[in-house]
């Protein structure tokens, strides 16, 4: 069974209508093989998360198209699990019930699918905290319960729009870790979206990195650091090297693709890049 | 995690205070009441000479309370806002629904009822009566109009108010339109829906005396009017005191009601 391999075709994607209608992602083509790990890196309002949220079904493209194992993405469907960078549990739902959803929309029983969010909630260091309303959470815990909900239902992809965007960096780092560790045992195909150049070489196989609206791919780079990956990769200079080249691309979002590789900047100063 | 609760100012902070100020309130407005009938002020825009003061409608309660025609007004009057706020309730928070998720019906209803909404339960009368065989339930239907759109709109603002994100999302994890309904949009517009149905048991209240000048002999509103009518004062400023209590009384029964099916707002805000 092939499973996960997500197609993207000359796809293109405009939101709003009418007269205030604007291309938000042009002409992108990529696959994504199964139970790849890659990161979409892009300056804020250039049409990532619009993108994904095509890969999810919610917004329809206008031109090309996104296929999933050869079968077109037409809509929302649970193999296609989503995580947002603002929780989205149901305030009304204790995180137990709100992590075993989808196994309810399933059809699993009460008392099975409990056990089974229950064990995934210890997992992620939430089980003190299954009979809590979302709310009485903190932010990095909402966060957890939100992918924990989306891994439970054992999607063959998992999209993640900017999951740990809003959190500090000491309970991001501790969650990519949790992230990787989990997405090594099950192994979905992972669509992850961030504008951290750091977050996006620690955790991907491979970067698709986006230019200004309308978002387009400008270039891939593969991250061939080996696994499990330790935080210290990060001053390593490899992963340095890869990471000039990540800020040379986005601080030419305008140029062409050749320009920025011929003409990454000697000196890097991040103050003045987009991503500050 | 723990956040301090909002902590009120120190002469109110013990529930006995609150009460204190409350009970203070209302005596006082008896007092004035008292003052401005008893010494018939006159303010030239307005004068209390023929309001009857505070003791005449004691006396005039204390006279209700031991006649037998008492229960017989107050079972007519809850029976008819009864049938009325549920059937009000009912098709308040169907048709809310229907109008705050498709676009359809929104555009097919919503300007009917606009039309409908401005209209006065008073000018429903004459067709009220036309319509229905039987004067209760005109009379059910006059206390249905005032319930209505409170909780319509109420419902409207909720379902509109539901974070579409949610939706975006339960669709992800394999929910289709009804489970989305009852899961989503019925939880997220909860709140909304509950303030419009407090809301809505005060207004069927509000249109109770218009509801009982159809009525031939029973009920608050219809004692009240009959009141006026016979020129007996005390007893219409104890109707409308009883209106007043039962319509308070019963919102702040849908409140808590209310309350207990959305245990997830207290929730939140005591962590």
């Amino acid at each position: 069974m092939s499973a996960g391999r997500i197609q993207l075709e000359a796809l293109g994607i405009a939101l709003g209508d009418g007269a205030s209608a604007f291309t938000a992602v042009r002409d992108v083509n990529a696959v994504i093989e199964p139970g790849e790990f890659v990161c979409i890196l892009g300056p804020s309002g250039c049409g990532k998360s619009t993108l994904l949220a095509g890969l999810a079904g919610h917004v329809a493209p206008n031109a090309g198209r996104a296929t999933l194992d050869g079968k077109l993405i037409e809509g929302p469907h649970p193999e296609r699990g989503m995580v947002f960078q603002q929780h989205t549990l149901l305030p009304w739902r204790k995180t137990l019930d709100n992590v075993a959803f989808g196994l309810k929309m399933r059809g699993v029983k009460k008392r099975e699918r409990h056990l089974r969010a229950r064990a995934l909630l210890d997992r992620v260091g939430l089980g003190a905290f299954a009979e809590r309303y979302p709310a009485q959470l903190s932010g990095g815990m909402q966060q957890r319960a939100e992918i924990a909900r989306a891994i439970l239902n054992e999607p063959r992809v998992l999209l993640m729009d900017e999951p740990f965007g809003a959190l500090d960096a000491q309970t991001r780092a501790s969650m990519q870790a949790l992230l990787l560790d989990v997405w090594s045992e099950r192994r979905p195909t992972v669509v992850f979206v961030t504008h951290d150049i750091d977050e996006a070489l620690f955790l991907a196989d491979r970067v698709l990195v986006m230019s200004h609206s309308p978002g387009t791919v400008l270039e891939e780079l593969r991250v061939p650091f080996a696994r499990p990956r330790e935080r210290e990769l990060v001053t390593e200079a490899g992963f340095v090297a890869l990471k000039r080249r990540c800020l040379a691309l986005l601080r030419y979002p305008l140029a062409s693709p050749m320009a920025a590789s011929n003409d990454a900047p000697a000196r890097i100063d991040i103050s003045h890049s987009v991503l500050s | 995690m723990a956040t301090l609760a909002y902590s009120a100012p120190s002469l109110l902070r013990s529930r006995g205070a609150r009460a204190g100020v409350q009970w203070a309130s209302l005596a006082l407005c008896i007092a004035l009441w008292h003052l401005a009938t008893t010494h018939r002020w006159n303010l030239g825009i307005v004068t209390f000479e023929n309001v009857p003061t505070p003791a005449d409608t004691l006396a005039a309660i204390i006279d209700l309370a031991h006649s037998p025609k008492l229960v017989a007004h107050l079972t007519s009057s809850v029976r008819r806002i009864a049938a009325g706020y549920v059937a009000a309730a009912a098709s308040g928070v169907v048709l809310g629904i229907a109008i705050g998720r498709s676009q359809w019906s929104r555009l097919a209803l919503l300007t009917p009822l606009e039309v409908l909404r401005p209209i006065p339960a008073v000018a429903w009368i004459p067709l009220a009566i036309l319509m229905f065989p039987s004067s209760e339930m005109s009379m059910i239907f006059i206390t249905f109009t005032g319930a209505f759109f409170p909780i319509l709109l109420g419902t409207i603002h909720g379902v509109e108010g539901v974070e579409p994100r949610l939706v975006s999302s339960a669709r992800s994890l394999g929910a289709g339109n009804r489970v989305i309904l009852r899961e989503v949009i019925l939880p997220g517009a909860a709140p909304a829906i509950v303030t419009g149905l407090a809301i809505g048991m005060g207004t069927s209240w509000f249109c109770l005396v218009t509801a009982e000048m159809i009525s031939g002999q029973y009920g608050i509103g219809y004692y009240t009017w009959q009141s006026y009518t016979v020129q007996r004062y005390p007893d219409v400023v104890v109707g409308m005191l009883l209106i007043g209590l039962l319509g308070m009384g019963s919102s702040a029964l849908v409140r808590i009601a209310g309350t207990r099916l959305t245990p997830w707002l207290a929730a939140g805000r005591i962590r």
